[in-house]
């Protein structure tokens, strides 16, 4: 490992670890307002749905809206395994299940 | 209250079994990331430090992809901080249930926390059981987690440099296939489809925006609208109350 290599892990570690558990190290001196409180169940949904959107409308960076984008065929799938089955191994055993036949087939 | 001498061990083991699907999830996305790094120039050493100690999916992904590309060190830190912002809004969410313990367990518990034992321990933490070792339910999932990446990684690097052209498989469809399994599970009413509408709507009106601030922005206006919804649903059943 070079001299810049550790550089660059020492310093991602310390602001992914001290994002982590900044909150956590201030639990006592800290109290959350009402309106945050009830914001929080949101989080999660809002997160996760902002992050998968864009990777799988623009799985290149470039906008691929198209039966033929393999990302796209992908979610749909697992959005309507996830819903009918409520089983979260079933869902993503679908999606990939689906990106590869997609991909052998088209 | 008398609690049965196993329930630690109970608990910690299934944090480690709901994990059990997400660790499938995590396999071709921690084969890909250690393939990747094989090919950007990272060395072995360096790419098996940052999966240890950094321990983030995502932002590991996009440091090889910023390494490849020769980016300053200084840079991919500093986008290493806007991507894992969003672990900010996970602690939060956690901080009632944990505030009680101790700093040993803390630091550990912040340093394991990820999106997939985030969305599998907060529905623990929220079920209404007086069970007081929840926290050992997620520590079953980190370790589970993390044990899982470290070896996934691994072989990915020892993979990466035999098989050619790996990074065209397109097996990163892992994410987002997870992600959306772990996105249903919390679209229950409908404050929480406005808010996953909003957020989904505003995450590509806000694609041009650099260093992926566009996924805080966005989270920011799903959790606003969540919360607006939440009010005119409640405002209404006040006024057919009455």
């Amino acid at each position: 490992m070079s001299e810049s290599e550790a550089w660059m892990i020492a310093g991602m570690f310390a602001v992914t670890f001290g994002i982590r558990y900044f909150l956590f190290a201030l639990a006592e001196r800290i109290r959350l307002a009402q309106w945050i409180e009830s914001g929080l169940k949101f989080i999660p949904p809002a997160v996760l749905t902002a992050i998968t959107l864009p990777a799988v409308l623009l799985p290149r960076g470039e906008w691929y809206v198209s039966l033929a984008n393999p990302y796209l065929i992908a979610a749909l799938l697992s959005v309507t395994a996830g819903i009918l089955t409520r089983n979260l191994l079933a869902t993503i055993a679908i999606g990939l299940t689906a990106f590869l036949a997609h991909r052998l087939f088209f | 209250m008398h609690y049965p001498p196993t329930l630690k061990r109970d608990e910690f083991i299934a944090g480690m079994r709901d994990t059990l699907p997400l660790l499938l999830g995590a396999l071709p996305f921690g084969l890909i990331y250690g393939a990747l790094a094989a090919t950007s120039g990272l060395s072995m050493g360096a790419a098996l430090a940052m999966s240890a100690f950094v321990f983030a999916g995502s932002s590991q992904f996009i440091a090889v992809g910023l390494v490849s590309a020769q980016t300053p060190v200084a840079i991919i830190i500093l986008t290493t901080l806007i991507v894992n912002l969003r672990h900010l809004l996970y602690s939060a969410t956690l901080l009632p249930h944990l505030k009680g313990l101790p700093q040993r367990w803390r630091i550990p518990l912040a340093f394991w926390l990820t999106d997939e034992t985030f969305a599998v321990t907060v529905h623990r933490f929220q079920r209404n059981d007086p069970s007081p070792y929840k926290h050992w339910y997620q520590l079953g999932s980190s370790i589970a987690m993390y044990l899982n990446w470290q070896f996934w990684c691994l072989l990915g690097l020892v993979l990466g440099n035999r098989i050619p052209d790996a990074q065209s498989w397109g097996l990163d469809v892992a994410m987002p296939v997870t992600f959306i399994g772990m996105i249903i599970p919390f679209v229950r009413n409908v404050p929480a489809v406005v808010c996953v509408l909003t957020a989904g709507a505003a995450s590509l009106l806000t694609l041009a925006l650099p260093y992926k601030l566009g996924i805080v922005v966005s989270a920011c206006a799903g959790i606003a609208s969540g919360l607006l919804a939440q009010r005119l649903v409640a405002a209404r059943r006040e006024l057919a109350r009455r």
